[in-house]
């Protein structure tokens, strides 16, 4: 069974992280993240940007709208990501209005920068 | 990290909600300080046993208002005046604090927090000693190293300023829209302020004030409350842009590195990163603004993989549009460097020229004219413009930067002479 593991915590704490506490808790991270590598069990690693790097793409009927910021409600759940390389926002938001309509409905697509990203490999398509 | 700098960080990311919300409680600073304190030393008592609080701002204002409460009874037992105005809303304590945290309180709490700080009869220094004890709860010890002021010179000058802002009144109404944006602009000038306050200690030397990282924080704070303000945006872009540079500005000895001097690879390529996602965000918007803008320029710098590589007729545009925006001759003079990349120092120096008057007292005027006539060969006037400007450096790194243009022309002066 492939599991996603999603990370939560207070952005402002983490990003008020000295340098040395930063380079300690990624690099004891990388520790845990290289065991299981050599394995061939570890997939896709990501750390996303701040929230206040978000845009939110809301699905409506008709046409889509965005919006700044993350998705922020409650009553909806984190089912899946894709992570997609583009040259600007727009690109991306322009991606995400594919998925839109590919998916219609409700819902939205938070487009969020990544920080660190490390593609991994070894694991199968599901 | 130990438990301890856990829960330090949960109370400092806390602190400016949890203060926003006790000072509209108790209308007077020192009273939401007080209490703040109080919540924080039971949080450190209690969360090391009992594990932190899930909802960290939701437990500080609770706890803060009980003991901010208790106190202002203890006190009405001993004076003999009960000071019933001095409290707000203690007729609804028993509301559901769940719905008072709730979404729309706490932006204007923050913001009014914010806003006190920066009360326009206080001078700069004071707005940005301020917003540093009271928001981002720095120490009077840090704040006053940071000024090269003695701690009670400091502590004296933030109670002057607190009783400045009190005998002002404080704004608790619930600001309109024109209202909460002018507030807005006021506050983000504020956290400008700080960051330069931090940006230029590092020129002194005292690089451990953590003011261009408040800085940043709060500006990120201000953009979590209005997601969707471009302007907000480019503040924080820029910020993050001239904070990416900090290890390159300096060298070893402690001399400044000029932009096109530094080594590029110890700029940090993450805050740049942000950055860029920042800007693109904010062009969405299609509302440039000065942050906007200077940031945007910025960012043709950190773009630049070598700095022959700066696209200067860009930068020359978009101060071009700075000046229609915000008229300033220390616009006009940021904009002089790109005209002389493009055209040429004597281009340059007729731009700057007119503005002798306005800038006459402003180091980096007569630094610049100096660089410009020493290209023209004007060694002479070059000299005599130096001199000036070494005259008016504010920190010894400026000094010895212009010290050693002096240097290079007392070099040439003597080569020229020596057969």
């Amino acid at each position: 069974m492939l599991y996603a593991v999603l990370c939560y915590n207070s952005e402002d704490a983490v990003a008020a992280w000295s340098k040395e506490e930063e380079d300690k808790v990624m690099s004891d991270l990388a520790a845990v993240e290289s065991k299981h590598a050599a394995a061939g069990r570890l997939g896709p690693v990501a750390r996303l940007m701040p929230t206040t790097a978000a845009t939110t793409l809301r699905k409506a009927p008709g046409e889509s709208f965005v919006v700044d910021g993350p998705f922020a409600e409650t009553k909806e759940q984190f089912l899946g990501f894709f992570v997609v390389d583009m040259e600007t926002l727009d690109a991306a938001i322009a991606f995400a209005k594919e998925l839109a309509v590919a998916n219609p409905g409700v819902g939205a697509y938070e487009i969020r920068p990544l920080r660190v990203f490390k593609p991994g490999g070894a694991l199968e398509p599901l | 990290m130990s438990e301890l700098s856990w829960i330090d960080l949960a109370l400092s990311s806390a602190r400016p909600q949890a203060m926003g919300a006790l000072l509209r409680y108790f209308r007077d600073l020192d009273l939401a300080e007080e209490a703040f304190q109080e919540a924080c030393l039971r949080a450190v008592r209690t969360w090391p046993d009992k594990g932190p609080s899930r909802d960290p701002v939701a437990w500080l204002i609770f706890v803060g208002r009980n003991s901010g409460i208790d106190s202002l009874r203890k006190r009405a037992r001993q004076a003999p005046l009960p000071p019933e105005e001095t409290l707000s809303d203690l007729e609804d304590v028993e509301e559901d604090l769940a719905e008072r945290l709730d979404g729309s309180h706490y932006r204007d709490d923050i913001l009014r927090l914010l806003f006190v700080c920066c009360h326009p009869e206080l001078p700069a220094t004071q707005q940005i000693a301020l917003a540093l004890r009271i928001v981002s709860g720095l120490s009077v010890r840090q704040i006053a190293r940071a000024f090269l002021v003695s701690e009670a010179a400091m502590e004296q000058r933030i109670t002057r300023a607190k009783a400045r802002i009190a005998a002002a009144g404080l704004p608790f109404e619930a600001p309109d829209a024109v209202a909460r944006a002018e507030r807005l602009g006021a506050v983000a000038a504020m956290v400008y302020l700080v960051f330069n306050e931090g940006y230029s200690a590092g020129e002194n030397q005292r690089a451990d004030t953590p003011f261009c990282e408040e800085a940043i924080r709060l500006s990120r704070l201000l953009l979590r409350l209005f997601p969707s303000e471009p302007e907000i945006m480019g503040l924080t872009a820029l910020l993050l842009l001239q904070h990416s540079r900090k290890a390159a500005r300096f060298d070893a000895d402690g001399q400044i590195v000029l932009l096109e001097d530094q080594d590029r690879s110890l700029w940090d390529g993450r805050m740049i990163r942000e950055a860029l996602a920042l800007i693109d965000k904010a062009l969405r918007h299609r509302s440039p603004g000065p942050y906007q803008i200077q940031a945007a320029i910025a960012a043709l710098h950190a773009r630049a993989k070598r700095s022959e590589e700066t696209d200067w007729e860009e930068i020359d545009l978009l101060y071009q549009s700075l000046e229609r925006l915000q008229p300033s001759p220390v616009v006009t003079l940021n904009r002089a460097v790109a005209v002389s990349r493009r055209q040429g120092a004597q281009a340059a120096l007729d731009l700057i020229e007119p503005l002798e008057d306005r800038l006459s007292g402003y180091f980096y005027f007569h630094g610049l004219r100096g660089g410009l006539l020493k290209q023209l060969g004007r060694n002479r006037e070059a000299h005599a413009a130096f001199e000036r400007a070494i005259a008016l450096a504010t920190t010894p790194a400026e000094a010895a930067h212009i010290r050693q243009h002096l240097d290079g022309l007392a070099c040439e002066a003597t080569a020229g002479t020596t057969p």
